[in-house]
C-alpha cells in the first residue's frame, strides 16, 4: 500500500492506495460516487472529475499518480445546498435524463467554463467529445453549457 | 391548440425532473451507489467457444483460495429452464435457458461464477477454474442455421416454446389478409428489396449492475438496474425455485436501458450468492462483457415487396424476414413479430398484405428487446422500397407517401392478425397526424427546392432522403400498469407506481398527470416507483408502454382521489357535490366558496368520519395507438472518398398531448442520435469463430457531441382520445427513422442503393465504384 494526499472538494485527506488503483476506484470506495464507471478506459467520460484544474477520466489514472493533487467531482460543485450554475443549467434546460454521464458532463464543463468564459457551440462540442450520452442527441447538453456560461458571467459581475 | 388542452396547469410545461436535483448533484442514486458491509463480489467465467459440451470442471483451487466464498457452476445450481426475457406471463419466449448450462452456445455464455471478497480475488480464482469442453459444430450466420443438417443449438429435451428446435426454428410467423399473388398480378408497377441489419448493443452508460442482500426478515433484496422490477421477481422466483413472497426488487436510478435491461440476467446469480453465503452480493458487468454476454439487437434480413396501380395507390404489401435471434430465443418471436406489425398497417390502403418469417438460433451472441424492437429493422426495405416505387411511378417520394398512410379514423387487418406473438386487437386510428408531419418535415429540410438536385460541391454531392414512420404505445390487453395515490394532511399526495424511470423520465411525466388531475403543483406530488414491497404492479418499462398505459392509471387514481376529495369538501362546505371543481389546491363552488386540500385532508384524517384519502387504480388498453412521425435528411456524400455528412436533420411527430416538452423532445433526439449511430458507424464485428472483435466504446463508435448533425425536432398538436390526457407514445418511434431516410438520402445524392448497415464509407465508395464500372460496361 502506497500512502497519497489529495485535496478532494476543498478537503485535505490521507488514502492508501495499490499500486494498480485507479482514482476512480479511489474516489467511489471512499464515498464520492457522483464518479460514474461505464468503461474503465477512457472512452466514456462518465468517470470525469477536474484534477488539478484539468478534466481527467479518472478511470485511466493512477491514484498514485494524482498525489499531492486537488481534485473536484460533482459533489463539490454544491454549496450549502445551492446547485452550482451548472447544475442548475443541466437542470432547467432538460439536460438530464437518465444521469448517469451527468456528473462527468458537468466536471468537463466546469474545466471548459473556467479556461473560455464564453465558448462557442463548436468549442462546447470539443470539450465535452469524450462524455458519451447513450439517452439524449447532446442537443439540450450543448444548451446547457452556453446557459450555464451565461449564468456564471453574470454571477462574477 | 386542441381545445381539450387548454385549460392543463401543469400538463404540456417543461417541468423539471422529480428526481433531477439528486441526479445533478452526484448523490448515491444508482444500483452500485451504495456500500453496504460484507459485500462479495461477483464475477462469470464465460466460454471462449461458440458452440461446446462441458466434459468436466474443476474448481477446487478457486474454492480454495483465501478470500473466495463461493463457486457455482451448473453443478451446484439450479437446472431449471426459463427465458431471461422481461416479458408479460407466460411469456412468448421459449424456456431455454438454465443460469448455468452444461452445453456452451456462444462465445461469453456463462460457465461459472465466483463470489470473493474483492473484485481482484475474484477475477484471479476464475483463472483458476479448469474447464474440459467438447467442441460441437457451431452455426454461424442464419443461412448456417437454416441448412439442411446443420448443426443443432437447442438439442436439449427440457426445453420448452421452441417452434422447430431441430431446425433451429425458435419462432414462425405467417399471416395474410386478402391475396397478395392477385394483389400483385394487378398491379402497374412492382418493385422487391432485400435490406440487412447488423448486431449492435444498445450501450447504456451504465452496464449491467445487480446487488443483493438479505433483509432483516430474512427476505432477498435486490437492488438492480432493470426496466423490469416485478418481471424480475416472477422470473428470479421461478429459477430459484422460491416463492414470489420472499423476494423485493428494488429499482433505483437506473443508467440507461433501451431494452437491454429488459432482460433477467444477473439478478438470479446474486440472489442465488446472497442465499448461500447469507452476504450481500454484488454483479457488475465490465463494458467487454456488456458487448459480449447481454444483449444486442437482432440482426435481420427483410423482404419487402411492393404492388402498386400507375395512380400510385398500393394494391399489395409483402414482407419476408429472417431474424437471428442468436444462441437464446429471448424475444425472438415477437421481434419478428413487430416487423410486421409496427410497419405494414402505416400502409392500409393495400388491401393485400402477406407477412412471414422465421427467427431462428445460431451460436452467436444473444439478441433481445432494443428500443424500436423489429420495427427498426423492417422500416428499412420497407420505406426504402416506397422511395423505389415513387421513383418507378414518377411520383415525388412525399406524395407517395401522402397518398398511402393510415388516417384517422381507418384501420389496417394487421391489427387484428398480428399481435405480440399471437392475433392482436383490433383498432381503430383515433389521433393521426402524420400529414402535418409530413408537410412540416419536407419544409424544413427543404424538399420540393432540393431534391433530386444533386448539387455538387468538389467532390461533394448533396442528396435528400425521407421516411415516414409509426409504432405503438404499449401492448393492447396485455400490458398492465398501476398506480396508488395516497393524501397527506398539508395537501401533497404520494404517488407509488410499478412504472419503471430508466432514465426517460416517467417519475416526472406520471407525476405532472397526477398533478393535472387534482389540481395541485407537480412539488405537490412525491413520486416513488418500482419496488414490488411498496408500489403496485407495471409490466415495466418496454413497448412505448409507460405514458399511455401506466399513464391512464395514474389518471384513473387521481380522479378516485377527486372524487374522495370532493365528497370530503361538499360536506363540509355544506353544498351538493356537483357544483365542486379542484383547482389552484382547492375545491370550491362557482361563487368562489373554497376549502384548500390541506383542510380538506385534515378533516379526513383527524376531524370526522376518519379515513386515507387514496386509491389504487390499473390501466389496461384495448388500443395501442400509434405515434407517427416523418422523418427528412440533407446529406452530402464525398465521391471520392465514401464520406458521408448529416447537414441537417428534421423529424416532425405526433406523439399526442406532449406531457412535458423538453422530455418529450429529449426522448426524440436520443432515439434519432441512436438510430444515426445504427445506420452509421456502429456494428459489433464478428470474429470467424463467433466471437466480438470490437467490445469496447473506442472501437464500437456510438456518437458523441461532435458527430451530432444539427437536429430539428417538431412535436406537432395532436390529441389521441383514449390516451391519459390526450397522450400517446414518443420513446421509441425515432430509431427507426435514420436508416430507410439515409438510405433514401444516399441515393438521391449518388444513385446507389444500399442495402446493409451500417453505410459507412468502405460501403458508399464500392457502391460508387461498382455503380460507375457497370455504367462503364466494363
Amino acid at each position: 500500500m502506497i500512502d497519497i494526499t489529495l485535496t478532494i472538494n476543498g478537503e485535505k485527506r490521507q488514502f492508501a492506495v495499490n499500486a494498480g488503483e485507479t482514482l476512480l476506484e479511489l474516489l467511489r470506495r471512499e464515498g464520492y460516487k457522483s464518479v460514474k464507471k461505464g468503461c474503465e478506459s477512457g472512452d466514456c467520460g462518465a468517470c470525469t472529475v477536474v484534477l488539478n484544474g484539468r478534466a481527467v477520466t479518472s478511470c485511466i489514472v493512477f491514484a498514485v499518480k494524482a498525489d499531492g493533487g486537488t481534485v473536484l467531482t460533482a459533489e463539490g460543485l454544491e454549496t450549502n445546498g445551492k446547485l452550482h450554475p451548472i447544475q442548475e443549467a443541466f437542470l432547467e434546460e432538460g439536460a438530464v435524463q437518465c444521469g448517469y454521464c451527468t456528473p462527468g458532463m458537468e466536471m468537463a464543463t466546469y474545466d471548459l467554463l473556467s479556461h473560455n468564459a464564453n465558448p462557442s457551440v463548436t468549442e462546447i462540442k470539443e470539450a465535452l467529445s469524450g462524455n458519451l450520452c447513450r439517452c439524449t442527441g447532446y442537443v439540450k447538453q450543448v444548451k446547457a453549457v452556453k446557459t450555464a456560461a451565461k449564468k456564471l458571467t453574470k454571477e462574477a459581475k | 391548440m386542441d381545445e381539450r388542452k387548454k385549460d392543463f396547469a401543469t400538463v404540456g410545461k417543461s417541468e423539471l425532473k422529480v428526481d433531477g436535483r439528486g441526479l445533478v448533484t452526484g448523490k448515491p442514486l444508482f444500483t452500485a451507489d451504495i456500500d453496504l458491509p460484507g459485500t462479495l463480489h461477483v464475477k462469470i467465467l464465460r466460454s471462449p467457444h461458440a458452440h461446446a459440451k462441458i466434459i468436466s470442471i474443476d474448481t477446487s483451487a478457486a474454492e480454495m483460495m483465501p478470500g473466495v466464498a463461493l463457486v457455482l457452476t451448473h453443478k451446484n445450481t439450479p437446472s431449471t429452464r426459463y427465458t431471461t426475457a422481461g416479458q408479460g406471463f407466460p411469456e412468448p419466449s421459449p424456456y431455454d435457458t438454465r443460469m448455468f448450462d452444461t452445453v456452451m452456445r456462444f462465445v461469453g455464455d456463462r460457465v461459472a461464477a465466483v463470489a470473493a471478497e474483492t473484485r481482484q480475488i475474484a477475477e484471479a480464482a476464475l483463472k483458476t477454474i479448469v474447464v474440459t469442453y467438447e467442441k460441437l459444430p457451431a452455426v454461424l450466420s442464419i443461412d448456417e442455421a437454416l441448412a439442411d443438417g446443420a448443426p443443432v443449438v437447442h438439442d436439449e429435451e427440457d426445453s420448452t416454446g421452441i417452434y422447430d428446435a431441430k431446425r433451429n426454428i425458435v419462432a414462425n410467423i405467417d399471416i395474410l389478409a386478402g391475396d397478395v399473388e392477385r394483389g400483385f398480378a394487378e398491379s402497374d408497377v412492382i418493385v422487391e428489396t432485400t435490406c440487412e441489419t447488423q448486431y449492435a448493443q444498445h450501450t447504456p452508460i451504465e452496464p449491467h449492475v445487480a446487488l443483493s442482500y438479505l433483509a432483516p426478515d430474512d427476505r432477498l433484496v435486490l437492488r438492480t438496474s432493470t426496466q423490469v422490477p416485478f418481471h424480475v421477481r416472477r422470473i428470479v422466483a421461478y429459477a430459484l425455485g422460491i416463492p414470489v413472497h420472499q423476494i423485493r426488487v428494488i429499482k433505483p436510478r437506473v443508467g440507461g436501458g433501451f431494452g437491454t435491461k429488459q432482460e433477467i440476467l444477473l439478478e438470479g446469480v446474486a440472489g442465488l450468492v446472497t442465499l448461500r453465503t447469507r452476504r450481500p452480493a454484488l454483479i457488475e458487468l465490465t463494458r467487454e462483457e456488456e458487448f459480449v454476454s447481454s444483449r444486442t439487437r437482432h440482426p435481420m434480413r427483410v423482404r419487402v415487396k411492393l404492388g402498386a396501380r400507375k395512380d400510385g395507390m398500393l394494391n399489395a404489401l409483402e414482407m419476408e424476414g429472417i431474424s437471428n435471434t442468436g444462441a437464446y430465443g429471448s424475444h425472438g418471436l415477437t421481434v419478428l413479430s413487430n416487423t410486421g406489425s409496427k410497419t405494414l398497417p402505416l400502409y392500409n390502403k393495400a388491401p393485400n398484405v402477406h407477412f412471414y418469417g422465421k427467427a431462428v438460433y445460431t451460436n452467436l451472441p444473444v439478441p433481445g428487446a432494443y428500443r424500436g424492437y423489429g420495427a427498426t429493422q423492417g422500416y428499412f426495405p420497407l420505406e426504402v422500397a416506397m422511395d423505389e416505387l415513387a421513383e418507378k411511378l414518377g411520383i415525388d417520394s412525399v406524395e407517395l407517401r401522402r397518398m398511402n398512410h393510415i388516417r384517422a379514423g381507418e384501420t389496417s387487418p394487421i391489427f387484428v392478425k398480428l399481435g405480440e406473438g399471437r392475433e392482436g386487437v383490433e383498432q381503430v386510428i383515433e389521433s393521426c397526424e402524420l400529414e402535418k408531419c409530413i408537410d412540416i418535415g419536407a419544409q424544413r429540410i427543404g424538399w420540393s427546392e432540393k431534391h433530386g438536385k444533386k448539387t455538387r460541391e468538389g467532390s461533394w454531392v448533396h442528396g435528400l432522403g425521407m421516411s415516414v414512420h409509426m409504432q405503438g404505445s404499449g401492448i393492447p390487453e396485455i400490458d398492465m400498469g398501476a398506480a396508488t395515490i395516497k393524501m397527506n394532511e398539508d395537501g401533497s399526495f404520494n404517488l407509488l407506481i410499478g412504472a419503471t424511470d430508466l432514465g426517460t423520465g416517467s417519475d416526472t411525466i406520471l407525476g405532472q398527470i397526477a398533478a393535472e388531475v387534482l389540481g395541485v403543483p407537480l412539488e405537490k406530488i412525491i413520486v416513488y416507483s418500482s419496488d414490488t414491497d411498496l408500489t403496485p404492479f407495471d409490466v415495466g418499462a418496454y413497448a412505448s408502454s409507460t405514458t399511455y398505459v401506466s399513464g391512464t392509471a395514474v389518471k384513473r387514481a387521481a380522479e378516485k382521489v377527486r372524487e374522495q376529495i370532493i365528497n370530503v369538501a361538499a360536506e363540509m362546505l355544506n353544498v351538493d357535490r356537483s357544483q365542486l371543481t379542484v383547482a389552484n389546491e382547492q375545491v370550491c363552488t362557482p361563487d368562489g366558496k373554497g376549502v384548500t386540500l390541506a383542510k380538506i385532508c385534515e378533516q379526513a384524517m383527524y376531524i370526522k368520519d376518519q379515513f386515507q384519502i387514496g386509491a389504487t387504480a390499473s390501466g389496461l388498453m384495448h388500443q395501442s395507438p400509434p405515434p407517427f412521425m416523418a422523418s427528412f435528411a440533407e446529406i452530402a456524400v464525398d465521391t471520392e472518398t465514401g464520406e458521408l455528412k448529416i447537414l441537417n436533420y428534421a423529424v416532425a411527430a405526433d406523439c399526442g398531448t406532449v406531457i412535458n416538452p423538453k422530455m418529450a423532445e429529449g426522448q426524440m433526439e436520443g432515439a434519432i442520435a441512436n438510430g444515426i449511430g445504427y445506420a452509421l458507424t456502429e456494428e459489433m464485428q464478428l470474429s470467424p469463430t463467433g466471437g466480438v472483435r470490437n467490445p469496447n466504446l473506442f472501437d464500437y463508435k456510438i456518437l458523441g457531441m461532435l458527430d451530432m448533425p444539427p437536429l430539428d425536432v417538431v412535436l406537432v398538436d395532436s390529441y389521441e382520445p383514449t390516451g391519459p390526457l390526450g397522450a400517446k407514445s414518443v420513446a421509441e418511434i425515432g430509431i427507426n427513422a435514420p436508416i430507410p431516410t439515409l438510405a433514401n438520402a444516399i441515393y438521391d445524392a449518388i444513385g446507389v442503393r444500399l442495402t446493409k448497415t451500417p453505410f459507412t464509407p468502405e460501403k458508399i465508395l464500392a457502391a460508387l465504384q461498382a455503380k460507375t464500372w457497370n455504367s462503364d460496361g466494363s
